[in-house]
């Protein structure tokens, strides 16, 4: 990023492609993105060490096996965007097409699986401000309120996320994204990347804290 | 008005015929506005709505000052006195300084000086104005809403801000939102300045505004998100009641205040650098001598971009914290103020031995310089932790933070409209009225906010509507300098708006400027430059000599 590009302006910003330069703002855009949720890391480092006993015993009551099929979900599904990314570069529309479809079909996955868990945890009297967490104490409280507020979050960047693929597909479909004009398709691949990466430190945080 | 020098063109390009229609005048219709990409058509949107906030800000800070006029009720309620301070601040803050002058002056500026001609994400820019305007109105709708205005203060201290009546959800959405305006104003810039600049442009030859844009726009990325998820965190327990900042849950509210903190110090930077940007712009055109210390300048504006994100919890040294925390934001405290002197020192460098011409801008400048110094120099007093103590929550704060920010941010926002108002609208303004609203400002200004400052010394608490029979005779003396600040804003106001209507038309390069806006039409053309330059000096090339060829009126 550190390189100027000082010859690259010879055309109006009207005429004037910059794949780069829209990497770059992509980037930047991802970093705030991570200091988004590093403010709830944050909190979940303050908490936890305020509440080591409490973190430990309100993990246990997550579900383990299915936190680690959504993590091998994520990573399969980032694993398709970057081969749709990879055709869409060799001009193999078709083959394209269908791993934006799997990838989009990855991220509805991680979604109800999410939700089954949700509703596990509701069914169990454990939601934000429930009283039954109250009767349990601050530490898990502050637990189930970070795993919902953080996981909720993630939810909805795998929400937007999933929108931004689906204009892709329509986009690849419609020709739109070719072999040499892909950057949107790569940015939304970033980000989709990011998602995933958010979802490697919920992992162990939560899942794994007991 | 002014007849002038031939204009200064330190990059060689053709010269050219202006036969293309100026930026104004290429298309009209107010979709034609609202829906432009052109990067000095968003910087007019912005400034015309950030003008009317301001006005709405100063309006509301002279009626807080009437009713210090007298001690008792004057003319509101203690309640609404904390619905106005509240509103006042978060006004001034989200909606003027900190945008004030990167969206305004970096918008139109930042692409011309480093010879662009837009930003590199030209939607995108447009898309910020957007989210800018509907969180200002979402934040006017805040007070006639729900609960009623806000009146926890511009900081949203928990856990008052989560048990509060009032319409507290609202207010921090529009806080939100305007912060995501913010973010891709900052990432915009950052790409222009690293993809866009011209052949010739290396880093050390661009202005010094847009270095400081460029230390800003790393704030608002770096930062802003912290701001982000607090606010929404404060939506959070409003709606949910989480727990996370609610003590009767296990939360602690001064985890908010560090969180909150950890932007809202960083934002004082993204206020005050532009700033020193533009008076490092208007300086030399003014002395007619290059720069003094140009690398300095430009890598303080970094320092303090860094160190200035390190210091959050001198506002909290009254909070609770350890002693060790306290002893360590005291140091760092000290030494952000480090860079900011050697700003200071070098801009009066350039003046040694310039051949000063006190034009408007240059009075206004050299007041930042003034009252910036004041204003820094009792932000050091109270990173002493024992001095701390004493003026906490006394109007000491209320006058330190408004040397900076109004007497800082705003003088320069004067200072660079009047420098920059040719180019912009391609029209002069009345020298005579500009020095008036200068008068009325400045010891407007100290009137009120150096008695501020006495009172705060003397024990005056803030954000209170009465005061005790002791501070009354400085109340009155604040009140008086509040209504001629106030003059001196609408002196502003009137000079601006009929040098609009019936000014001379301006020269190319009406002041003698040396960098490369001054070499374009004023006002500029749609895509500003016919053909890009190639730029071969330094941004300040004056020869030191030969600095006179400049007529007055």
């Amino acid at each position: 990023m550190d390189t100027p590009m000082t010859d690259a302006q010879a055309h109006a910003p009207s005429e004037h492609r910059d794949d780069l330069g829209a990497k770059v703002g992509m980037w930047l855009f991802l970093f705030t993105e991570l200091i988004l949720f590093g403010g709830l890391f944050i909190l979940y480092s303050a908490y936890r060490s305020m509440h080591a006993h409490a973190f430990e015993d309100a993990g246990k009551l997550l579900d383990v096996p299915l936190g680690v099929t959504n993590t091998v979900v994520l990573l399969t599904s980032s694993l398709t965007v970057v081969l749709a990314i990879a055709y869409m570069q060799r001009g193999d529309r078709r083959k394209a097409t269908a791993f934006l479809l799997a990838t989009i079909g990855l991220a509805l996955t991680f979604l109800v699986i999410k939700t089954i868990e949700w509703s596990a945890k509701f069914e169990h009297g454990i939601f934000p401000g429930s009283p039954h967490l109250l009767e349990k104490g601050p530490g898990e409280t502050l637990f189930f309120g970070l795993y919902f507020l953080m996981t909720g979050l993630h939810g909805l960047h795998v929400i937007i996320g999933g929108i931004l693929l689906t204009v892709m597909l329509w986009w690849v479909v419609k020709g739109k994204t070719t072999q040499d004009n892909y950057v949107y398709l790569e940015n939304a691949g970033l980000y989709w990347h990011l998602v995933d990466v958010i979802w490697i430190f919920l992992l162990p945080l939560f899942y794994l804290a007991a | 008005m002014t007849t002038l020098a031939a204009p200064a063109t330190h990059a060689t390009h053709a010269p050219h015929a202006q036969t293309e229609p100026d930026y104004l005048r290429a298309s009209s219709g107010i979709l034609s506005w609202i829906g432009s990409t052109d990067h000095k058509r968003i910087a007019i949107l912005y400034l015309t709505t950030m003008l009317a906030m301001f006005a709405a800000g100063v309006l509301i800070g002279v009626l807080m000052r009437v009713e210090q006029l007298t001690i008792g009720e004057t003319i509101m309620k203690p309640e609404t006195y904390n619905a106005l301070f509240t509103l006042h601040g978060v006004i001034m803050i989200f909606l003027f300084v900190i945008p004030g002058l990167p969206a305004v002056f970096g918008n139109f500026f930042l692409p011309i000086l480093i010879g662009a001609k837009d930003v590199s994400f030209p939607r995108i820019n447009l898309a910020s104005w957007w989210l800018f305007i509907t969180g200002a109105a979402l934040a006017v709708a805040s007070l006639f809403t729900g609960g009623g205005a806000p009146d926890t203060g511009w900081s949203f201290y928990a856990p008052f801000s989560i048990r509060t009546g009032t319409n507290v959800s609202l207010a921090v959405f529009a806080a939100f939102v305007l912060g995501f305006s913010s973010i891709l104003t900052g990432l915009n810039f950052i790409t222009t300045i690293h993809r866009m600049r011209a052949p010739g442009m290396t880093w050390h030859k661009m202005p010094l505004f847009a270095w400081a844009a460029y230390a800003t726009a790393w704030i608002q990325v770096l930062a802003t998100p912290v701001i982000g998820i607090t606010l929404l965190l404060v939506m959070a327990e409003r709606f949910l009641g989480v727990g996370i900042f609610d003590p009767a849950k296990g939360g602690d509210p001064v985890l908010y205040q560090h969180l909150f903190w950890i932007y809202s110090h960083p934002a004082v930077y993204v206020m005050i650098l532009p700033a020193m940007g533009a008076i490092s712009e208007i300086l030399p055109t003014f002395a007619r001598r290059s720069i003094f210390g140009y690398a300095f300048i430009a890598y303080s504006s970094i320092a303090i971009a860094a160190l200035g994100s390190i210091v959050w919890a001198h506002h909290m040294f009254t909070s609770g914290m350890s002693e060790v925390a306290q002893f360590v934001f005291s140091l760092l405290t000290f030494l952000v103020a480090i860079p900011s002197a050697i700003k200071v020192f070098n801009w009066t460098a350039t003046l040694y031995k310039g051949s000063i011409d006190m034009q408007p801008p240059m009075l206004f400048a050299l007041s930042f310089i003034f009252l910036f110094c004041i204003g820094g120099l009792t932000g050091v007093m109270q990173g002493a932790l024992a001095v701390n103590q004493h003026v906490h929550d006394t109007y000491f704060i209320v006058g330190h933070f408004h040397y900076v920010m109004f007497g800082g941010t705003g003088f320069a926002f004067f200072a660079a409209m009047y420098y920059w108002f040719p180019k912009m609208s391609g029209r002069m303004y009345s020298k005579k009225m500009a020095n008036a609203s200068w008068f009325c400002l400045f010891f407007g200004f100290n009137g009120l906010y150096f008695t501020m400052l006495i009172l705060g010394w003397m024990g005056m608490p803030r954000r209170y509507y009465d005061h005790l029979p002791q501070f009354h005779t400085l109340h009155i003396v604040a009140s008086l300098g509040s209504f001629l600040l106030a003059a001196g804003v609408v002196l502003f106001f009137v000079t601006l708006i009929s040098g609009l209507r019936k000014g001379d038309k301006a020269p190319e390069n009406p002041w003698g400027g040396k960098t490369l806006e001054w070499s374009l039409g004023s006002p500029p053309i749609v895509e500003n430059f016919h053909e890009i330059p190639t730029v071969h000096q330094a941004p300040y090339a004056y020869n030191e000599e030969s600095g006179h060829g400049h007529a007055n009126d």
